[in-house]
């Protein structure tokens, strides 16, 4: 499975964010996207997931389901956790594994996986920022997808929590998976090819 | 369907929960309708003859109330996101929404009318036709208000635009909901004519309602 992009442009507000860029991740590969604020790391991944359209330039991933847009087949870990203030925990990954196609088995492996086991019954209003990333990170764990996208993944998770992180990603990257994450800082992934934007101009 | 029915049930759990928002509309269709006879003053003639108007008109501004959070709350936290990812057609998971919105907010307005009826010296008969009526015509309502959230929905606190764009739409649900409930006590229509055309309304809005706000949606993607 390969995810290849070549040529993208991306045209937000009326102003260009980004153009020209091509690159191509295979599976077991991860790739993170750097540079400052404001350069498009975000635009790039909403880009992927189907969130804005193309404006120019074409992504395919070969390999993958060819009935579906790359979109369907990844996660997109936004800076948004989409989380429900008056669902409890399980009920909250529960709605998201049945909307994303994951089915409800996989629910409470996930929440232990993220070490959120114990509070499956709490409201969601209840938990502190790092806790509602974690759930967040447990969609990524309940619904089989091939490819990640992730948005600062590490924002708000304490140290143990990127730790966490870090072995999903890599266990992830042993089952053949794909990573597209944009980072400011390290998360943990050795060998991750990275695209730097706006180095350029 | 999983997908699709798993939208249906989080959104109406979601409208009875705490902040849901749920009862709302039945409470404003309550007080617009017990404040109608203090300002029409106590003629049982007058409140008999435009109880089916009263009736109409305040089960249409209780179903504008909640329509601005039939999409704009799951845009804000994100949600909107997933469920463009998710392999269901995103007019079918709007659907899914619009008739959760409707279960949770029109249905109940149908089962408080003919109660309200009471209060407006409605005859059963013109309370039944009032009932049919909301039961027919309140889908439709819910269906045009789902347009207006998907245009309004990358706006803060869009509230009061949405309800000025979806009114001037909801003018032929009104004047046929209205209409056939008349005609089942006055006459001198049968009821079944403007009942009809009320039908074909509700059906046409489910038609057009679940593409109409798609397309908005996807092309408000940014």
């Amino acid at each position: 499975m390969r995810l290849v992009a070549s040529d993208l442009a991306c045209v937000r507000g009326g102003r260009r964010v980004f153009a020209g860029l091509g690159f191509a991740v295979g599976a077991g590969e991860a790739l993170l996207v750097t540079g400052p604020n404001g350069v498009g790391k975000s635009s790039l991944l909403r880009l992927l997931a189907g969130l804005v359209g193309l404006t120019g330039g074409g992504l395919s991933l070969d390999g993958g389901d060819s009935e579906l847009t790359v979109g369907e087949q990844a996660h997109y870990l936004g800076h948004q956790d989409a989380l429900k203030s008056s669902l409890s925990v399980e009920e909250n990954l529960a709605f998201w594994a049945d909307v994303l196609g994951g089915g409800a088995t996989k629910v409470h492996p996930a929440l232990a996986a993220v070490g959120l086991d114990g509070l499956a019954q709490l409201p969601a209003i209840y938990l502190s920022a790092g806790q509602r990333r974690r759930l967040s990170v447990a969609r990524l764990i309940a619904v089989e997808r091939p490819i990640w996208l992730l948005d600062e993944p590490t924002s708000s998770l304490d140290t143990s929590g990127q730790a966490m992180l870090a072995d999903l990603m890599r266990a992830h990257l042993a089952g053949g998976g794909l990573i597209v994450a944009a980072t400011h800082g390290s998360i943990g992934l050795d060998g991750a090819k990275e695209l730097r934007l706006g180095g350029s101009r | 369907m999983t997908a699709l029915r798993a939208l249906l049930v989080r959104d109406m759990r979601l409208a009875v929960r705490v902040g849901g928002g749920a009862l709302i509309g039945v409470l404003f269709f309550l007080i617009v309708v017990t404040l109608m006879p203090f300002a029409l003053g106590p003629d049982l003639a007058l409140l008999a003859r435009i109880g089916p108007a009263i009736l109409w008109l305040g089960a249409l501004l209780a179903s504008l109330l909640a329509l601005d959070r039939l999409i704009a709350m799951d845009h804000e936290d994100g949600s909107l996101d997933l469920i463009l990812t998710a392999r269901v057609p995103l007019e079918l998971a709007v659907a899914a929404k619009a008739i959760a919105h409707w279960l949770t907010t029109g249905l109940p307005l149908v089962v408080v009318a003919p109660l309200l009826g009471l209060l407006l010296n409605l005859e059963p008969k013109a309370t039944g036709a009032v009932a049919l009526t909301l039961l027919a015509g309140t889908p439709a309502l819910t269906f045009i208000g789902l347009i207006g959230a998907a245009l309004t929905v990358a706006l803060r606190r869009g509230g009061l635009l949405l309800a000025v764009l979806v009114l001037p739409l909801t003018v032929p649900v009104l004047i046929f909901g209205v209409a056939a409930s008349n005609a089942a006590v006055v006459g001198p229509v049968p009821f079944g004519t403007p009942f009809g055309i009320l039908c074909a309304l509700t059906l046409m809005s489910l038609v057009v309602g679940p593409f109409a706000a798609a397309a908005a949606l996807r092309h408000g993607l940014e």
